[in-house]
């Protein structure tokens, strides 16, 4: 439902209403901002003196300087992204497998790695392990991205229609095979806009690294911020604004991406061509499955991804 | 786990921050959300564009950088506050980014058909929403809703980072005085997150059994 049914298309006096409110919504959010600039401007906040530090070259390129924090965040975020959808998968046949010797262990202990804090696992990693800040940081991101993927895998998998798994098993593939030849490719794309959007999650947790102690964007930010800090530290607000355009630049592309490939399989896709070109008019398995997994509420349907995540954690 | 036990006065100061933390944002956070959502779908353009901002850069910033401005920006501009306030607004601007999308899903989640029905006798926006989309929206709303404070619950141990004393900041200190029983220390503080989250968790299957509907 979109917003435009809950109002009629509106006649002219109701634009004129609109409009108006719409003006003095407009002035009143412009004049609080501005006023929080003015503010700012006479805090000094726009003086040179709060900006030089961002031409000097050493703090974009130095050995420590923001894009070495950036490339830091990067790496953990990627290293992590890849650990995760593996181990991921892994959880997702684990947690399906026949024996309930290691069904029902692998459900707690997804449980509980979900249920904690990833922070909480990082200082355990980092404190019992000894494995240093930067490596903290990934295995806890992968382990906790992992259940969560995990999770999402077996949602996909359960709303594949049943026939897929008994004919996998029909042609005398292996269980072992039927979930991965069969099940996890389909369910792998059913829910690809949401393990992106848990991806971008991750990306965004990387920045509890800053509490564990490795040198990624924040912390190296917080670190420059001190290094050209004279009298009271006058660069924090703008290292604020900079490392905050960087996130926003970086996380608002990638949930573009995210949406158009929501956009893109959730479109219902047409029928390839035969091997002597023609058209088929078979509906491909996935998109069936799709529609079932809309109306259809059996184990805890997959819900519509949200850039940024849609719990936030 | 016998570190735990010795220090049961930490575990409670930890326990009681972290649960007070949930509980004021939630209170705070979920009217805000119920706003920008209201704001999302409403007639004023305006309202529409500042809310869209809103959620959508709450929802791309990390967390830790909303509390790296709340803890150490916010100081130098004048704005002097303890911590915990500190602490309380950082994840009240994040966690109300996230309420707002769970209320507006469900906004949407309601048939088009409602909507059109009450237009078509008559009601406006005001009484569209409130007579006929919001209550049915309610029940759609309430499982998402829950799951972000299951998330918040999680997401306060950010807070550590900044000088507040919660559960996670617990695990720390004890695991750095009894390094012996480190790996029990941690277990023993992840089962007391799971204390509070898996109830919610629970609340929500069951809710969400109870109240799904066929449409």
């Amino acid at each position: 439902m979109s917003g435009s049914v809950l109002f009629d298309a509106p006649g002219p006096n109701a634009i004129r209403r609109s409009r108006i409110m719409s003006i003095v919504f407009a002035v009143a959010a412009v004049a609080a901002v501005a006023l929080a600039v003015y503010q700012l401007w006479l805090g000094g906040a726009f003086y040179q003196d709060r900006w030089d530090i961002f031409s000097d070259e050493r703090l974009w390129f130095g050995a420590r300087g923001l894009l070495f924090g950036l490339g830091t965040t990067l790496s953990i975020a990627g290293i992590a992204a890849v650990g995760a959808i593996v181990l991921g998968v892994v959880f997702s046949i684990l947690r399906n497998a026949y024996s309930r010797w290691v069904r029902i262990p692998t459900t707690v202990v997804l449980e509980f790695f979900r249920g904690m804090p990833v922070l909480l696992m990082m200082l355990f990693i980092l404190i019992v392990f000894a494995s240093g800040a930067y490596w903290a940081v990934v295995w806890a991101l992968i382990v906790y991205n992992g259940a969560i993927i995990g999770e999402a895998l077996r949602a996909g998998m359960a709303s594949l229609p049943k026939g897929q798994r008994e004919s996998g098993l029909a042609i005398g593939l292996t269980p072992l095979r039927t979930t991965l030849e069969i099940e996890l490719p389909q369910a792998f794309r059913i829910m690809l806009p949401i393990i992106l959007a848990q991806l971008i999650v991750l990306l965004k947790d990387t920045s509890l690294g800053y509490i564990v102690g490795s040198e990624e964007m924040l912390r190296i930010g917080r670190q420059l911020v001190d290094f050209y800090d004279r009298e009271g530290g006058p660069y924090a607000l703008s290292m604020f604004f900079v490392m905050l355009a960087i996130y926003l630049a970086v996380n608002l592309s990638l949930s573009a991406i995210v949406r158009w490939l929501h956009k893109r399989v959730s479109r219902p896709r047409k029928g390839g061509p035969n091997l002597d070109g023609t058209k088929t008019e078979a509906i491909p398995v996935s998109t069936t499955a799709i529609r079932a997994q809309r109306t259809a509420d059996t184990d805890g349907p997959p819900q519509p991804p949200g850039a940024g995540g849609t719990l936030g954690g | 786990m016998q570190a735990i036990f010795e220090n049961l006065p930490l575990w409670l100061q930890g326990m009681g921050m972290t649960l007070m933390l949930t509980g004021v944002v939630t209170l705070i956070g979920l009217p805000i959300g119920i706003l920008l959502a209201g704001m999302r779908v409403s007639p004023v353009a305006a309202l529409r564009v500042v809310a869209a901002i809103w959620t959508e850069v709450a929802r791309n910033t990390p967390l830790t950088l909303v509390f790296f401005f709340t803890a150490f920006v916010l100081p130098k501009l004048g704005f002097i506050f303890d911590f915990t306030l500190g602490a309380i607004l950082a994840l009240t601007y994040y966690t109300s980014a996230f309420f707002a999308e769970a209320v507006r899903s469900g906004i949407n989640s309601v048939p088009i058909g409602q909507a059109e029905a009450s237009r078509s006798i008559g009601l406006g926006f005001g009484q569209t929403m409130g007579l006929v989309v919001l209550p049915q929206a309610f029940r759609s709303v309430l499982p998402p809703l829950i799951n972000v404070v299951i998330a918040l619950t999680k997401n306060t141990s950010v807070a550590m980072g900044f000088f507040v004393f919660v559960l996670t900041s617990v695990a720390q200190r004890l695991a750095n005085v009894y390094g012996d029983q480190a790996l029990e220390v941690f277990i023993g503080i992840a089962l007391s997150y799971l204390i509070i989250t898996v109830p919610l968790g629970q609340l929500v299957d069951h809710l969400e059994r109870k109240w799904s509907v066929q449409r």
